[in-house]
């Protein structure tokens, strides 16, 4: 019946079959959900993708497709990629404040002189390494991009 | 490049003529036809070019750098794509926060150490109060900026042990999972 049409045929303008691919995971109370999608990535991509999966990860790769394509559609320009680039930048930020505050706490703990001379040369040889530590793996990921046209985050 | 000689990658995937002013000839040169296949495969060639259309030249770049890299991590994780990133990242971030917050606590001890005798006048209390403060700000603004991370729903990330979460990530050499 035309009525049962799930919401990837009606926006197709073609008839639901039985084994609609789209039909469990695109109901016809939702049209803009497959519309998003159908954008970014097209029908026949989707349900290519759908078909190389079996049918109990199915329902998560559509989820994850209709989150990853409204990225998308709000930033035409990054997508989801944004929130991975911001993730990597504060996973920078808290090792640099972490390596900090160990290095705070090794001095400290040398000034204190706790623990005897051996227990001096562990504290010296962390702050050492503490210092030495220079993450950049942020950097690699910033490098993909066009240095013309740098994400305000990079700056 | 659409002059003539070699056509992009893009035309010669899709087996037309590469024309002067191709939209696809600056990102997808000859010489890496994969970053196009992958790209074409994921999103096609069709919405690609839409979505290059709508955007100002100067961003087409980055635009087109993202792509690849979803559609990158879309061929390695078929069902999680980039969220499986996101998640993992999300993790560590978790974890080195806890780790911050043990660290911060142990530096606490030791100033509370080094005057173990005073008392809490409306003096003290006051510059305890400002160190705090202080110390919650290093906090908050790396919690803060966490916020927008937490409108990923949560249900994304609920049934996380899918056989298909082995994947190396080549851009960032290092194993998402561990």
């Amino acid at each position: 019946m035309i009525s049962d049409r799930c919401a990837a045929c009606k926006y197709l303008r073609r008839r639901c079959p039985s084994d609609c691919i789209f039909s469990s995971y695109f109901p016809p109370n939702n049209p803009q959900r497959f519309a998003s999608v159908h954008r970014i990535y097209g029908a026949s991509n989707v349900s290519k993708m759908l078909q190389v999966l079996p049918d109990h990860l199915r329902a998560k790769a559509v989820e994850i497709l209709c989150y990853e394509a409204k990225c998308r559609i709000q930033d035409s320009v990054y997508g989801c990629v944004k929130t991975i680039f911001q993730l990597h930048q504060e996973i920078h930020n808290a090792k640099c404040q972490l390596a900090k505050t160990r290095v705070e706490i090794a001095l400290t703990n040398s000034r204190r002189g706790g623990g005897g001379q051996e227990n001096q040369v562990n504290q010296m040889q962390e702050v050492q390494s503490n210092l030495n530590f220079f993450p950049d793996q942020t950097h690699v990921e910033a490098t993909q991009f066009g240095s013309s046209s740098k994400a305000p985050w990079f700056s | 490049m659409g002059s003539g000689s070699s056509p992009c990658a893009s035309c010669r995937l899709l087996r037309r003529r590469c024309a002067k002013g191709c939209i696809f000839a600056p990102y997808f040169p000859s010489d890496d036809p994969h970053k196009f296949a992958i790209v074409h495969k994921v999103f096609g060639a069709s919405n690609v070019s839409k979505m290059l259309q709508e955007l100002p030249i100067h961003q087409r770049g980055d635009a087109v750098s993202s792509l690849v890299y979803e559609a990158n991590a879309r061929m390695r994780d078929p069902v999680y794509g980039c969220v499986g990133a996101i998640s993992f990242l999300q993790n560590q971030v978790s974890e080195l926060q806890m780790q911050l917050a043990v660290a911060q606590a142990e530096t606490l001890c030791f100033q509370m150490q080094q005057d173990p005798v005073a008392l809490p006048t409306q003096i003290d209390q006051h510059q305890h109060q400002h160190h705090h403060q202080h110390q919650d700000h290093d906090q908050k603004s790396l919690l803060l900026s966490n916020s927008d991370f937490n409108s990923i729903p949560h249900q994304y990330f609920s049934s996380f042990a899918s056989p298909s979460n082995v994947i190396q990530d080549p851009l960032k050499r290092e194993s998402l999972w561990t």
